[in-house]
């Protein structure tokens, strides 16, 4: 028993207010969970648009294709380390997980910016084209970032601004490999240039945000 | 110093320090029993999730010294300890639903804990920093401040009395009743001979009006 007899009162009181809870799932389940949503949506463009486009463009640009992986495996990782970041004790070092994906997401861009310069006969995206990626990362951002805050305000958070960057980067990569359903364009600066802004803009603004929206505890 | 504390722990987001190992929570205790401290207040917490009380008062027991220890080592006074022990048992019970009991309670604990240690610096800070500037701000301005402002609360209080005043007899009586002498609906009604509906009505009515006189008039 405790000796504080303000310290007592309080957990007399707490022990009487008591409830069975139910225990949050595994990290890795709350994961899949809002992959489930990703996957959905995937699966409602694949309808539309069809895979011929993607695999088409994949074939002539391997890059391309690696950067689309790179896009994914950030998804995962940074969904999964934020989901772990929301449960108390865990190391701070799962922020480091997503790294590895983000690094070849954005090597693989990079290089095919490159191979713009070197073959310019390549389609590339002017910068109205350009814009549309933009709303299109922007605008599927926001239900999974939301849904992704929703989920981890019944987690606890005690980082929440390392947690809402994570929310923001598996939003935004999300987003990205969503867009490579329907994107008709080779990677120019322009393009990739926009990318980089969405993505930016959705990172920043969960950082801005889910901050104050996941602090509650 | 104790604000430079405060202001670096808020650079860092949460710059939280990693949570510590549960034998350095412990530090007096050698390694075994400590753990067998922490499979013990696991399946106490794992029994409270279920919603044994018992289990769940010792484990709460249990983990104050825990806590008074996270936040000593993490700076905070001696004097706001306990107020951390109180704020980190509330989050506890808030949250008792993210314990997974195969993982270690204390580490649990301990990131939970450091998390309202923080929170305790950093309101410190800020107390700390009110206080000066209210110091400086009477010495710059002694007196004026707190005549003008009172002078105000004045002129609003007979503004607010004039606008009752002005109301029709029934809706100032509500307001009377309800609204100044705190009266309950049941007391105002025999107070009054009417019914409580009408009561409820009439204090709409003139509160609608008097937030349309308060606010039409310069």
């Amino acid at each position: 028993m405790s000796s504080d007899p303000r310290h007592q009162a309080l957990i007399d009181a707490l022990g009487a207010e008591l409830s069975p809870v139910r225990r949050l799932p595994p990290p890795w389940l709350r994961t899949l969970g809002w992959l489930l949503a990703v996957a959905v949506l995937a699966a409602l463009l694949l309808m539309h648009y069809g895979a011929g486009l993607m695999l088409r463009r994949w074939a002539g640009a391997p890059d391309l294709g690696w950067a689309a992986a790179g896009a994914v495996l950030t998804t995962v990782c940074a969904a999964w380390a934020a989901f772990v970041l929301g449960v108390p004790g865990r190391s701070r070092a799962w922020a480091w997980l997503p790294l590895p994906g983000a690094l070849l997401w954005i090597g693989a861009s990079g290089l095919g910016c490159l191979r713009t310069w070197l073959a310019p006969d390549t389609s590339i995206a002017t910068m109205h084209q350009s814009a549309d990626c933009l709303v299109f990362i922007v605008s599927f951002s926001i239900p999974l970032s939301a849904l992704m805050v929703w989920l981890l305000r019944r987690a606890c958070p005690l980082r929440p601004v390392l947690t809402a960057l994570l929310v923001g980067l598996a939003s935004a990569a999300a987003s990205a490999s969503l867009l490579e359903i329907c994107h008709s364009f080779d990677a120019a600066a322009t393009d990739l240039l926009t990318h980089a802004l969405a993505v930016g803009i959705v990172v920043a603004a969960n950082a801005a945000m889910g901050g104050r929206l996941l602090s509650r505890h | 110093m104790l604000l430079l504390t405060a202001d670096g722990f808020r650079v860092l987001d949460d710059g939280l320090s990693p949570p510590p190992d549960r034998r350095a929570v412990v530090s007096a205790e050698p390694a075994s029993p400590s753990e067998q401290a922490d499979h013990r207040r696991a399946a106490w917490m794992a029994a409270a999730q279920a919603g044994d009380r018992r289990a769940y008062e010792r484990v709460l027991a249990d983990s104050v010294a825990l806590v008074r220890s996270v936040a000593r080592r993490q700076g905070v006074p001696v004097d706001a300890l306990d107020d951390v022990v109180q704020e980190t048992l509330l989050t506890v019970h808030r949250v008792r639903h993210t314990y997974d009991p195969s993982r270690s309670y204390d580490a649990w604990l301990a990131a939970i804990a450091a998390r309202r240690a923080i929170d305790a610096l950093r309101s410190h800070g800020r107390r700390d920093r009110r206080e000066v500037h209210d110091e400086l701000a009477l010495d710059q301005h002694a007196g004026r401040d707190d005549a003008s402002a009172e002078s105000e609360r004045t002129q609003q209080a007979q503004r607010l009395r004039q606008a009752i005043a002005g109301l029709p007899p029934g809706q100032r009586q509500a307001v009377e009743q309800l609204g100044l002498q705190e009266q309950s609906l049941a007391e105002a009604a025999a107070a009054t001979g009417r019914n409580a509906g009408a009561l409820k009505v009439n204090l709409h009515r003139a509160l609608k009006a008097l937030r349309g006189r308060l606010h039409g008039e310069p």
